[in-house]
């Protein structure tokens, strides 16, 4: 046997490379990679043992493969599921349209600007998440200019029509929580989208003209390929924590908004329904984690780190 | 037809800006503000109040007090084991790259209510108790990625040349590491670390999940005031804070740039 695993991995190649092994790599890893082991994966396993477990927390849990949770979760939950998915994506979509130009403009500025207008992006950031969620609820508040406006030129009316608001009001709405998903991950998205069109040959733009290229087809032919890899990290970026976000539901939504992240909280730390909570918060992983594969191999990228 | 396109673009680009910088520019606006109720969202009048008295609420000062310790321990550690991580995947070739890769990329591609239950399974199933430790446990592991992700970046550019030129000068690996290495990637390690910081301060999914009564974090001491009534206090935590950061981030960029021109 152990003859036989000597032999195994070497088979094929000269056994001198074998002897040449570095352990300089694997001892800078080992620390980092325990902690996201031990924190990461093995939380991964537990997560999908208590879904499968029944009980209840003052008497203690035990493992009986209690599958149908996975079935009642998904029963109950879809609408929530769907929902997430749904707001997400629109706030992906809408944080790509408002974050290419900025991206742009920066990626084209030069010298200080450029370092600028990169701290501007990130300066948010340096106010906590909620306290930021919270100044759009000032901001959207009803006697406020923006709410007005929204309401003299019918906006609202129309929010209405497309049954993303309910009321002539902006706050409380559909509405408002994928503004506020969009604004929240903002940054994530322009920041890749940023590092790909900086890196972007301005050679190439200029043999573009050169061919008399006009600006739309150079922007089709050269400028968009080049930030794909920038587009599809950004877009991941925003669409990963938005799907399991619960803040902006929360805070500037109402009960017809509530997102999964939310029934997850609410089963684990208020119902104590342990084994549902952890069964959605596993379905809520494989469907971005499916999503997300789907997507990386359509967008044809691979590093993504 | 060139004019009217550039100027499309930078006012797109403007729109965006002013839409990521509002509402920063409302909680330093409402800092100011004397409400009537417990919330804080209507102005009513200008007043130093709250900026005589940062601490008026209760509870408030030990939560930042909490979160300030949990962000610098979380990223002092994150970025000592982030920065092992990076120098391994950017200076060796090994075996088992691509799973370290995914094992790094995997945080950063779930979603925080999925990493902060499944975490919760865990304690619960080692009998362990949530509080102030675990949340630092948490915070190293999900800033660890975000650290080995600016690291690399910069341990990836740089010129292999400069160090063998210390190396043909006679310097051991250790001070070529201390004398040329090191600096070359300071700023990448620096940038990790401020991420990791800003990320671990500003957590509420993570850390609700394993918190306990007793280990309030501000995030956690913010959302409980959503609900009771928010205190002008948070306004000023929140402007002292991005007052402070974008200081510290534009002193950087200075320091750095005079640097380059005397080089």
């Amino acid at each position: 046997m152990s003859s036989g695993s000597a032999v195994l991995p070497s088979a094929g190649r000269p056994p001198a490379r074998r002897a040449r092994v570095n352990w300089v790599p694997y001892a800078l890893l080992l620390p980092g990679l325990l902690w996201l082991f031990v924190f990461f994966v093995v939380p991964m396993i537990t997560l999908a043992s208590q879904s499968l477990q029944e009980g209840d927390v003052d008497n203690g849990y035990t493992f009986t493969g209690n599958v149908a949770v996975y079935g009642q979760a998904l029963q109950n939950y879809w609408p929530q599921l769907l929902r997430s998915i749904g707001y997400s994506a629109t706030a992906t979509v809408l944080a790509l349209l408002l974050g290419y130009p900025l991206a742009y403009f920066i990626a084209s500025r030069r010298g200080a600007w450029k370092n600028i207008l990169l701290v501007l992006v990130i300066a948010p950031f340096f106010t906590s998440f909620l306290i930021r969620t919270l100044a759009w609820q000032t901001i959207l508040a009803d006697d406020y200019l923006p709410a007005r406006f929204a309401r003299a030129i019918h906006f609202t009316d129309l929010l209405q029509v497309l049954n993303l608001s309910e009321n002539s009001s902006l706050l409380s709405s559909k509405f408002a929580v994928i503004c506020g998903l969009t604004y929240n991950f903002l940054p994530f998205m322009i920041l890749p989208l940023f590092t790909s069109l900086d890196r972007l040959d301005g050679r190439l733009l200029e043999a573009a003209r050169d061919l008399y290229a006009t600006p739309r087809e150079t922007f089709r032919h050269i400028t968009w390929p080049l930030s794909l890899p920038g587009v599809v990290a950004g877009t991941l970026l925003t669409f990963i924590p938005a799907a399991g976000d619960y803040i902006n539901s929360k805070l500037l939504g109402n009960t017809q908004t509530v997102m999964i992240g939310q029934v997850i909280d609410a089963q684990f730390l208020r119902v104590l329904n342990y084994p549902l909570a952890a069964a959605l918060s596993f379905v809520l992983l494989v469907l971005i984690l499916s999503l997300v594969t789907a997507y990386v191999r359509r967008a044809g990228t691979e590093e993504l780190v | 037809m060139a004019w009217v396109r550039r100027h499309l673009l930078t006012a797109a680009a403007m729109v965006t800006l002013f839409i990521l910088l509002l509402p920063n520019v409302v909680v330093a606006l409402f800092a100011f503000n004397k409400p009537n109720g417990r919330y804080n969202y209507q102005w009513v009048r200008f007043s130093t109040d709250a900026w005589a008295n940062p601490c008026g609420t209760p509870g408030i000062c030990d939560s930042l007090g909490l979160s300030l310790r949990i962000g610098v321990t979380a990223s002092l550690v994150a970025t000592l084991l982030g920065t092992m991580v990076a120098f391994a995947l950017g200076r060796f070739r090994f075996r088992g790259r691509a799973t370290t890769n995914l094992l790094i990329f995997m945080p950063m591609a779930t979603p925080e209510v999925v990493m902060g239950s499944s975490l919760l399974t865990l304690f619960v199933a080692m009998g362990l108790s949530t509080g102030a430790l675990a949340i630092l446990i948490a915070h190293i592991m999900f800033c660890v990625s975000f650290v080995v992700v600016a690291v690399k970046a910069r341990v990836a550019s740089l010129d292999p040349r400069l160090e063998e030129a210390a190396a043909d000068l006679g310097a051991t690996p250790l001070a070529t590491f201390i004398k040329v290495t090191l600096p070359l990637v300071a700023p990448g390690i620096a940038a990790g670390a401020l991420l990791a910081f800003s990320l671990s301060f500003d957590d509420y999914i993570i850390t609700n999940f394993n918190a306990s009564p007793s280990s309030i974090t501000f995030p956690m001491y913010v959302w409980g005031a959503a609900q009771r009534g928010t205190p002008v206090q948070i306004n000023v935590v929140g402007t002292v804070m991005f007052v402070l950061s974008v200081g510290i981030v534009l002193t950087a960029q200075l320091i750095s740039r005079s640097r380059t021109k005397k080089a």
